[in-house]
């Protein structure tokens, strides 16, 4: 198989596993104001106090090997959107470091509070952003060596999705990890951010297909359209389904963050279908941009050997921590 | 505000600044955690094999210090992953392909490994079996030595380049081998990691004689203090000879780089090593100069009249700032040198019978306890700011492969750094003070957190998806030998008792 394909392929998967991961985690963050009370709020930080580092790691995973594979895209997209990932940088140090000190402090822990919830909000919209002004430079026409124009409608558009999209994530999560009264908010939370996530995504794929004629012609024309559209329909099944869990009174397990991250699945292969095989869109398809075999040939055989593992024992450190987060959860 | 803007520094030093100032930052929390988490997993292993609650004691009690100086190596670090890319653009495309690979190895056995680990380390005490919980430390601690390995080696691959070719701009390797075991590498990384030992080694000595001198905790402080007086006796000296080898291996590969660390302006036969000065770059001399004759020579060649190159072989343009370098060796090898003092006193001291109250001794080892993690940076601005103007020896400006952006973007993102680690650095060393000030839990606390709490919050869950009904916890364990009456004996010497 092409190595630059395989490439794409890992890096995906390394975007879509921190997506999915850190998503639910920032998602928490993104919801913690609405909790009310002091003890609702650690708790729902509790239930990630030790996976928190794991999921984040994965960012840096996906950074790194885009750097192995594409070394001139890694520098050409941090380059160009300098600002938005500095931003998102330094909200994750708040949203991280909030971890450490909320239960070691005493007076200050409304400060800590806001820390891990601000540095959440802040690191998903320009998440968002990024993945917006991307997306959004299609159509653009320009060449490799324009700026990115990051702070667009659009862009602001799509930040506002992933903040409903990490939302849902995240509440999801929250009905897993907790209990009783606090449960039935998260149920509930989790029923809006649905709704808000289903309008967002509509907005942004009308949008994409409206202004994108490369992404309108891949999903409008005749054999593509019956190719791709198990992807909406997958979508919907997920989204009703999703509906139902939450409607219901009985403990619902992890069924609905699985039903989520299902739509994010969807979403997400939507769109690289819609943009494949550029890797910078409109700009650098992946097989112009690959580095040299050397190079992607000696780290993939670190990555084909280490990621099992990875995924084994990070299985196992879920496992260990599984059930409900209770107060007495610390050290 | 006009009048700011223009005054700006240009792009490709601001970047440095904005480099150097989150990576000088970063920095000293892996020195911190490397040798703290060795500690760790030594005092877990010591519990397990002996049962005396007293290391077990130590455990908890580091683990905390440990955890928040953790997060804070977590947090900075993750910044240092995108610089490269965000401000040294040209840099990641055409030496990617050299070093993007060392970085990808460092997160595949480094990153994921300690945070998989440490949420169990931290967190899983009553969730997994002891040996599980003992392999997760030494996990988290073998992750923290892999990963200075990898950075290591793509750090002294720009220091010492080696089997990589050049072709159309872009490096590309030849050889893998060569390139991660690259002429500076092995001696870097001993002289790393020994650095990062002695500054854990520091931080306990300090804290534990500041409890030996407000007399408080003084069972648990005197198993701290004699571990970490042993370990600086026996390292520093170690370290020393270590960063000499380094020295000559400097000499070899980067003579500009040890003219400047000896502010030799002229290549001399007989060099004095130079005590103190201060290097005027401008007329290239230096003034009040104190030095010992011949000395230098002796030193780096190990013959009297051995010649040494001075800046003088090459170009002004291709020289680094000498006085930073210069100052920051010295302070280097004068902290360098106390370490050895406070080593030797402390054996002195234990051989007196006298090791937890010699004053002077505990004092000192208060004073020192930041000691490491200075040298530590004060070594890394030697070596760095020694290798400029080049980013890879000899091959890569830094000036050439900086991020087009504009010099504002960068000096408010600088700003943004230094106002956001300044103050988490305030906050960090608030909460060890407290962590610090609030002491060990008494043995009685040690032992009550091993009576499982959690166990009875799992009880609706099916046994196969609860690992702390699969695996015997902490809690089960102890119980059963608390019947034996085997932890009760350690338990019951009232000077064991912590706090009083």
């Amino acid at each position: 198989m092409d190595i630059a394909l395989v490439y794409l392929l890992l890096i995906g998967f390394g975007i879509l596993v921190y997506v999915l991961l850190d998503g639910f985690s920032l998602g928490v963050g993104i919801l913690s104001p609405l909790l009310k009370n002091s003890d609702n709020k650690a708790i729902a930080m509790k239930s990630l106090s030790h996976i928190w580092d794991s999921n984040q790691t994965w960012l840096v995973f996906g950074g790194v090997v885009l750097f192995v594979a594409f070394p001139s895209v890694y520098a050409f997209v941090l380059s160009n959107l300098y600002i938005p990932i500095i931003l998102m940088l330094v909200a994750l140090i708040f949203r991280g470091i909030a971890f450490e000190f909320r239960f070691k402090s005493d007076r200050s822990q409304s400060f800590w509070d806001l820390s891990f919830s601000l540095g959440s909000i802040i690191a998903t919209f320009c998440q968002g952003l990024i993945l917006g002004a991307l997306v959004g430079d299609m159509s653009s026409g320009k060449t490799l060596a324009d700026p990115v124009d990051w702070w667009t409608p659009f862009s602001i558009t799509t930040g506002f999705a992933l903040l409903s999209g990490y939302g849902l994530l995240g509440a999801c999560w929250l009905v897993r990890k907790t209990e009783s009264s606090l449960q039935v908010v998260a149920k509930k939370l989790a029923q809006k951010l649905l709704f808000l996530m289903l309008a967002f995504f509509a907005v942004v794929s009308i949008w994409m297909l409206v202004d994108q004629p490369l992404i309108a012609e891949r999903w409008l024309n005749f054999p593509n359209s019956l190719v791709l559209l198990p992807l909406p329909l997958l979508s919907l099944f997920f989204a009703i389904r999703l509906w139902g869990l939450l409607r219901e009174k009985t403990e619902p397990g992890l069924k609905p963050l699985a039903y989520a991250a299902g739509l994010f699945m969807t979403a997400f292969g939507g769109l690289v279908a819609g943009v494949f095989p550029y890797i910078i869109p409109g700009r650098l398809t992946i097989w112009q941009a690959i580095a040299p075999d050397k190079t992607v040939y000696f780290t993939l055989v670190g990555i084909l050997i280490f990621i099992p593992v990875i995924i084994g024992y990070n299985i196992y450190a879920y496992r260990t921590f599984s059930g409900k987060t209770s107060m007495k959860d610390g050290y | 505000m006009f009048d700011f803007f223009a005054s700006l520094p240009d792009t490709a030093m601001l970047s440095r600044m904005q480099f150097a100032f989150t990576i000088s930052y970063h920095i000293i929390f892996p020195t911190i955690t490397i040798g703290l988490s060795l500690y760790l997993a030594f005092m877990e292993g010591m519990w397990l094999k002996t049962q005396n609650l007293a290391y077990l004691q130590q455990v908890k009690f580091w683990m905390k210090p440990f955890a928040i100086t953790f997060g804070m190596g977590v947090v900075s670090g993750v910044v240092l992953s995108y610089e490269f890319g965000t401000n040294f653009s040209q840099f990641s495309e055409i030496v990617g392909p050299v070093l993007a690979p060392l970085l990808a190895y460092e997160v595949l056995t480094a990153f994921f490994l300690e945070a998989g680990f440490l949420g169990i380390m931290l967190f899983g005490w009553n969730r997994v079996s002891p040996k599980i919980h003992f392999m997760a430390t030494c996990t988290v601690a073998l992750g923290t030595v892999m990963s200075s390995f990898w950075i290591l080696a793509a750090n002294s691959w720009m220091h010492t380049p080696a089997g990589y070719e050049i072709i159309n701009g872009q490096f590309q390797v030849t050889s893998w081998l060569e390139v991660i075991f690259n002429p500076s590498f092995p001696y870097r990384l001993a002289h790393m990691l020994l650095a990062t030992f002695l500054s854990a080694s520091l931080l306990f000595a300090g804290v534990n004689a500041y409890y030996l001198l407000k007399g408080k905790y003084q069972e648990f402080a005197k198993i701290g203090f004699s571990t970490a007086m042993l370990a600086i006796l026996i390292l520093a000296p170690v370290q020393i000879l270590v960063g000499d080898f380094h020295g000559l291996n400097v000499a070899h590969h980067q003579p500009v780089k040890l003219a400047a660390m000896e502010g030799l302006w002229e290549t001399e036969k007989g060099a004095a090593l130079r005590l103190f000065a201060i290097p005027d770059q401008k007329n290239e001399t230096n003034h009040f100069e104190i030095s010992i004759p011949k000395a230098a020579s002796l030193l780096i060649t190990h013959e009297l009249d051995g010649e040494i190159p001075g800046l003088d072989q090459v170009e002004e343009k291709d020289r680094p700032q000498v006085a930073v370098v210069f100052f920051a060796f010295r302070i280097m090898l004068a902290l360098g040198g106390l370490m050895l003092l406070l080593g030797l006193t402390g054996a002195v001291a234990r051989y007196k019978k006298r090791l937890f109250d010699f004053k002077p001794l505990l004092y000192l080892s208060v004073v020192m306890i930041p000691a490491g993690v200075i040298a530590t940076l004060a070594g890394w601005y030697v070596v760095e700011v020694g290798r400029q103007p080049w980013l890879v020896q000899g091959l890569v400006r830094t000036a050439d492969v900086i991020s087009p952006l504009p010099a504002e973007t960068v000096a408010f993102t600088l700003g943004l750094f230094v106002v956001v680690y300044t103050s988490l650095f305030f906050t960090y060393l608030y909460f060890m003070r407290k962590l610090i000030l609030k002491g060990p839990p008494s043995l009685d606390e040690v032992q009550a957190s091993l009576i499982n709490p959690l166990l009875d919050d799992n009880d609706d869950l099916p046994a196969t998806l609860n690992p702390a009904q699969v695996d015997v916890g902490y809690g089960q364990e102890l119980a059963e030998l608390l019947k034996k009456d085997g932890l009760n004996k350690n338990n019951q010497q009232p000077e064991n008792k912590g706090d009083k």
